[in-house]
């Protein structure tokens, strides 16, 4: 545990691997932004600054307004007021600069595609409709699968793997993107304990080459400690800032309903903020 | 060998034929690969039955069928199209009805022709042992450009039938290129149906690339399945209808399903074994 806090913040990448060029522009920089759907505004009033090798932690409940906002950053929905950039830019127009991994299942699929397809695929942005897959691209691909423990797995077919391992597959794929900004929605969902390690590890070799992250996580131990910043969504930003000072019993509180604290780690119990309402469940801490 | 190989050497309507129906194989074993992998199979089967109209209409004012086929199959895209943008029921139910009412057009225009259950009969099951050298030739060309254009744009197939929203922030619009694959499968059905027929150009679509699909690991191999399957079912079904004087269309769409269900069948016998050595692999 105290490893990973002494790992947040950056530091040089020893590995000699791409570096994202600095130019000082903001990753992503929000100015009261209104994010939602067509006919459901979902949180209004966003204001937030990622800066290059930083990290921030979106928590809170289904239909809090995470994934509303991560599809939002990537352009795949448009803002419905204010302001957003990435790189600058509107979103949308950084497709080789940007990683996304959605909260997609892809179980029971007939798709016939082998895992080492599936992170080939995080190339396609920067290699196009039709250029070359270089020595080089293979051999990040591989390092990909590698950093996820899944090498040995490259030529199964993606059906006949367990959701853990599709996951880390998954989770490959944005790794060989070699992207400047990784978006994620529920990166560790699945992931056995053995994969999570690897993903915190492959975050912080990320931070430390240069790259911005923002994901949408339920794990406010581990995964919110290696951000510089965590927000707080229940259908509005209940807080925002570091850690420590943002994940108190009573900003938990408000996000999710019923916090208990004990044995060293907060447990919250969420009620749902969406569409699908009643039934509340617990997570953040370890399983009961 | 005689009862293999003596029909194709002494009859050149059977080898023409054999010809036109190993090009349509290629070219549905290219588009029915995407209609099976992301689920076209609807639209798929909706484009076939809607070009009818075109058709008849190409007909009755002497036109060639395939100019009625190809305006019969842009006026279903963009109804489709609006469809799937606008409705707020189900898709399918929309598509559901702009199919049968475009399928009751054509019927109704072709039954004001003097020859009308002839005409009808050519058109739902093709007349692939009167095809001609131009439609040949037409098919060939279109089978080229259809295999251009799933190579061309692999990429982003690939990441549409993977994750739609995968492929638009990877930078290639998911409507330009759902687009495109709509516009090869319409080809297929435009060129193919001469040959099998608007009802049976469905069955040579998704038989083969379903068999392909069972049995791939990599969609390059699956698309090769499928052609594999498709000329062999051409060869066989134009057999079955020489020796037994069947309709060779219907003969050949027959043995694409046969084939089809003995793949699932030697499959679902072997997956217990196979499930329990994966298992052990990498449980």
């Amino acid at each position: 545990m105290d490893s990973q806090r002494e790992a947040t913040g950056p530091l040089v990448s020893e590995t000699g691997a791409f570096v994202p060029s600095n130019d000082g522009t903001p990753c992503v920089l929000a100015n009261r932004l209104d994010i939602g759907f067509p006919n459901d505004l979902v949180v209004s009033g966003i204001s937030f600054e990622l800066k290059q090798g930083e990290a921030v932690a979106l928590i809170g409940t289904n239909g809090s307004g995470k994934s509303t906002l991560l599809k939002t950053i990537v352009g795949l929905l448009p803002p419905k007021g204010g302001r957003v950039s990435v790189f600058g830019m509107p979103p949308g127009h950084n497709a080789r600069r940007i990683a996304y991994l959605g909260q997609f299942h892809a179980s029971g699929f007939v798709l016939p595609l082998r895992a080492v397809d599936v992170v080939r695929m995080g190339r396609f942005p920067l290699r196009g409709l039709l250029g070359r897959m270089s020595h080089q691209d293979e051999s990040i691909v591989m390092s990909a699968m590698h950093t996820m423990g899944i090498e040995g797995l490259a030529e199964y077919p993606l059906r006949s793997l367990s959701g853990g391992q599709q996951q880390r597959t998954y989770l490959a794929q944005v790794l060989a993107h070699q992207a400047d900004l990784l978006v994620m929605d529920e990166p560790t969902a699945g992931l056995d304990a053995g994969g999570r390690e690897l993903f915190l590890h492959a975050m912080n070799d990320e931070l430390c080459r240069g790259a911005s992250i923002i994901m949408a996580t339920h794990d406010i131990q581990e995964e919110a400690a290696l951000c510089q910043q965590v927000m707080l969504l229940a259908r509005r930003v209940v807080a925002i800032g570091a850690p420590q000072e943002v994940l108190t019993p009573a900003s938990l509180l408000e996000t999710f309903g019923i916090v208990i604290t004990g044995e060293k780690r907060v447990h919250v119990l969420e009620c749902k903020h969406g569409h699908e309402g009643s039934e509340p469940f617990i997570s953040g801490g370890r399983k009961m | 060998m005689d009862l293999f190989i003596t029909p194709f050497s002494s009859n050149s309507f059977m080898l023409q034929a054999l010809v036109a129906g190993a090009l349509v194989s290629v070219s549905c074993a290219v588009a029915g690969t995407f209609i099976v992998l992301r689920g076209l199979a609807f639209i798929g089967d909706a484009l076939a039955h809607g070009v009818l109209p075109g058709i008849a209409v190409a007909i009755l004012v002497g036109f060639p069928g395939m100019i009625g086929a190809a305006i019969g199959a842009v006026f279903m895209i963009g109804g489709i199209t609006l469809i799937t943008q606008r409705s707020r029921l189900s898709s399918d139910t929309a598509i559901g009805l702009l199919f049968i009412g475009m399928l009751s057009l054509g019927v109704a225009i072709v039954s004001r022709s003097s020859s009308f259950s002839g005409d009808l009969t050519r058109i739902l099951f093709g007349e692939i042992l009167g095809i001609s050298m131009t439609a040949i030739l037409i098919q060939l060309v279109a089978t080229v450009v259809i295999a251009a254009t799933a190579t061309v744009c692999s990429r982003p197939f690939m990441l549409l039938s993977f994750d739609p929203e995968q492929a638009q922030v990877a930078g290639f619009s998911v409507r330009l290129y759902h687009n495109i694959m709509l516009l090869m499968i319409a080809a297929t059905v435009v060129v193919s149906f001469q040959t099998v027929g608007t009802l049976l150009v469905f069955g040579m679509l998704i038989a083969p690339a379903g068999a392909g699909a069972l049995l791939a690991r990599r969609i390059q191999i699956m698309m090769a399945w499928a052609i594999l399957f498709g000329v062999l079912s051409t060869y066989i079904g134009l057999l079955i209808s020489y020796h037994f004087d069947l309709a060779a269309g219907a003969a050949i769409t027959l043995v694409t399903v046969v084939i089809f269900f003995v793949v699932f069948i030697i499959k679902n016998l072997r997956t217990g074994h196979a499930g329990q050595l994966e298992g052990v692999a990498h449980g």
